[in-house]
């Protein structure tokens, strides 16, 4: 297979499913291969070819000194880097350490937290190093995934969406919640990309996808207010996920 | 002998290590070191370097109803498990029982959720142990039509998440009560073409793990799996029982059961009280329930000539494939019969209190604990993965293993190790980190 360009899929503190969803991509996956050589992808193979990689996948955040040093090894070594996922794009669920002292957390879950070696903080890839194109998204979306894979083996630019889910939802002509039943949706203020799933299912969005461009969060807040959900509440729906973008966290900050 | 060992890199003339880098082919990353000395293994450890996530402490502070979102988190290949166990433990507290036409759509998911992480970890993850390759990108060059089929059941899988969960990595629509949405009869009923493809491939995937070859190699095991009265235990279950005689309500799991931090893990590793290491899993399903399993599963064990007790961990592939039968029989089953619930969740008003939640994740039974307060907002979580358990089992087998496979050229024992840690399809990935796979030998006068 010489001569195809080189995949390289890195782990930092995630939970696999965003790495994962490669291999759901269950229809394209073979011939994906015939494109495409996995060059390291260890949740798939034992097989570890060295760098230069054409493409490296980094999936997870930031969260350990290794990790802070391993993440400069790997942009070293890659060619074009695409953070994947929730976690690579702004911290992930695990940033919500970073507004909590560590220690004691950590004093929480284990009995000897002096065998930890943990940061303060959970940061996004791009807090470290220059990333080439994110997918965002608790997890990704195949389609995005593979759009940006053939986009990076064409050398086009990846078809990344830059509207909200309520455009999405628009598309699919699923009612607005918020407006026939009064329910909280993150929707207004998060990326597209989900194929508006919640709302589909009579839930709000939660913002799993993280923030759009601009997003107008002080108003989505202020009309949540006005449906009567309480502040701790607001504040709570900010601080998930993505909670650690910087959209999210000043809006969710201001509720307390 | 240890003077037969092929090591490339000899520390000195006495030592062999041999380090494969990285375990492959599991969820997360942890590491191996076996520690031989004149031919008695002195220390064996599976490290994980997980860097921590802190799941349980984060959960303070939050409303009940978020339980399931967040700890589904912690796992990408069996999200359904942590929300299941999550919502289970805030019914508990609530004191609400969901009627049985959710409690069954609630199964339909977890099938799900079997069906596409068992054809994940027999086809791609185990399978190439056994035929000697490094990944099934290899197998797909010899055996295309193997890799198809595990391709298209694990779409099966993923695509009943979908119908019933909204997504198969981090479903949306499970709550505390049941679901959002339930799915309409013919959104169900959509899926019954593929599901009986299904059930068909499931039966070839036990003809076909039978027939690979497994290395001799028996273990005297604690099993330990969910009661679910008649049922095989997947979603739920009322009782915790053991092979050797355990048998306790769900809510004295904690009682049983000591979890304790060790220096080369990020892991808790947990033992049962005053009787050490445990296994949970397949093997220990199989072992307890397995008269329970559909007249398909059994039948399909026994034409491979599967005992009733299996204790060669390397063939818990052949468990699994007989699982993934049940899955699917289960899961046409429930759609044959279903009838819409006449509203999708049941109301739930917090009450402060504990609440425990169980449920057999595909790699084994998964427990949750919350105390609550009277407003929702959760006090303290405790949460006990598979893996946690499993970890001082994996380590009792390797030890054994490599006594009984010390002769064997050191980096097919490596390998070996490798096979028998992914025997348990370990999920380190609420953890995770460098896996360094090193056995050391040291020759002693």
């Amino acid at each position: 297979m010489a001569g195809l360009p080189k995949l390289a899929v890195w782990k930092f503190s995630s939970c696999d499913g965003c790495q994962l969803s490669l291999l759901h991509c269950e229809d394209e996956l073979l011939p994906l291969l015939g494109r495409i050589e996995i060059a390291y992808f260890p949740e798939a193979t034992r097989t570890e070819l060295d760098g230069p990689y054409d493409v490296s996948l980094v999936e997870g955040s930031v969260t350990t000194p290794e990790e802070a040093e391993r993440i400069e090894a790997v942009r070293d070594r890659s060619e074009v880097l695409v953070a994947i996922g929730a976690c690579a794009t702004t911290g992930g669920i695990q940033a919500l350490r970073n507004s909590a002292d560590v220690d004691e957390l950590a004093r929480v879950v284990y009995a000897h937290p002096e065998y930890l070696d943990t940061l303060e903080t959970s940061s996004p890839i791009s807090a470290h190093v220059e990333v080439d194109h994110e997918i965002q998204g608790c997890p990704i979306s195949r389609g995005q995934l593979l759009d940006t894979l053939l986009a990076i083996l064409t050398g086009r630019r990846p078809n990344l969406p830059q509207s909200s889910v309520c455009m999405e939802c628009k598309m699919l002509g699923t009612p607005c919640l918020m407006v026939t039943s009064g329910i909280g949706c993150l929707g207004p203020v998060t990326q597209a990309g989900c194929g508006a799933l919640c709302p589909s299912y009579d839930r709000g969005c939660f913002g799993c996808y993280g923030p759009k461009e601009l997003p107008n969060t002080a108003a989505l807040a202020g009309r949540w207010s006005e449906l009567g959900i309480p502040a701790d509440a607001v504040a709570r729906a900010f601080r998930t996920f993505t909670g650690n973008a910087p959209a999210f966290r000043e809006e969710s900050d201001r509720h307390g | 002998m240890a003077d037969q060992v092929t090591g490339e890199h000899p520390t000195s003339p006495r030592t062999r290590t041999v380090e494969t880098g990285y375990l492959a082919r599991v969820e997360g990353e942890g590491g191996m070191h076996i520690r031989v000395v004149d031919g008695a293994v002195e220390q064996v450890r599976l490290t994980i370097f997980e860097p921590p996530r802190l799941f349980e402490a984060f959960l303070r502070g939050r409303s009940f109803t978020e339980a399931p979102d967040l700890t589904a988190r912690i796992c990408g290949i069996c999200p359904v498990a942590y929300q299941s166990a999550a919502t289970m433990a805030m019914e508990a507290i609530c004191r609400v029982e969901v009627g049985a036409r959710l409690r069954e759509l609630r199964r339909l998911l977890y099938c799900g959720e079997w069906i596409a992480s068992h054809a994940l970890h027999v086809y791609l993850l185990h399978a190439p142990d056994f035929l000697g390759l490094p990944s099934v990108v290899e197998i797909a060059r010899d055996h295309p039509e193997v890799v198809d089929r595990a391709l298209r059941m694990k779409k099966i899988g993923n695509e009943l998440m979908q119908v019933v969960g909204g997504r198969a990595i981090h479903p949306v629509n499970v709550r505390v009560g049941g679901f959002f949405r339930t799915p309409t009869r013919p959104e169900l009923e959509a899926l019954l073409p593929e599901l009986e493809w299904g059930l068909d491939a499931a039966r070839q995937t036990v003809r076909w793990a039978a027939s690979l070859d497994v290395p001799r190699f028996e273990q005297d095991y604690e099993f330990v799996a969910l009661d679910d009265g008649d049922r095989y235990p997947i979603d739920r279950g009322d009782r915790v029982r053991s092979s050797r005689g355990l048998d306790i309500p769900v809510a004295e799991f904690s009682d049983h059961v000591v979890e304790e931090h060790v220096e080369h893990a990020n892991a808790l590793h947990a033992t049962l009280r005053e009787r050490g290491p445990y296994l949970v899993g397949p093997l220990a399903r199989y072992a307890l329930a397995g008269d329970l399993l559909s007249e398909a599963a059994r039948a399909a064990a026994e034409e491979v000539g599967l005992p009733r007790t299996v204790r060669n961990p390397f063939r818990s592939i052949v468990v699994r494939a007989v699982e993934l039968v049940e899955a699917f029989h289960e899961a046409l089953r429930i759609v044959h019969a279903y009838e819409r619930p006449s509203s999708p969740a049941v109301e739930c008003v917090p009450r402060a209190g504990t609440g425990h939640g169980v449920s057999e994740a595909p790699r084994g039974l998964i427990y949750h604990r919350y105390r609550i307060d009277g407003t929702g907002r959760i006090l303290d979580a405790t949460i006990v993965p598979p893996t946690a358990q499993n970890q001082p089992q994996i380590e009792r087998d390797l030890a054994d293993l490599v006594t009984a496979y010390l002769d064997l050229p050191h980096d097919e024992l490596t390998l070996r190790c490798e096979q028998a840690i992914r025997n348990y399809d370990p999920c380190i990935s609420c953890a995770t980190h460098t896996l360094d796979v090193t056995v050391d030998r040291v020759e002693r006068d």
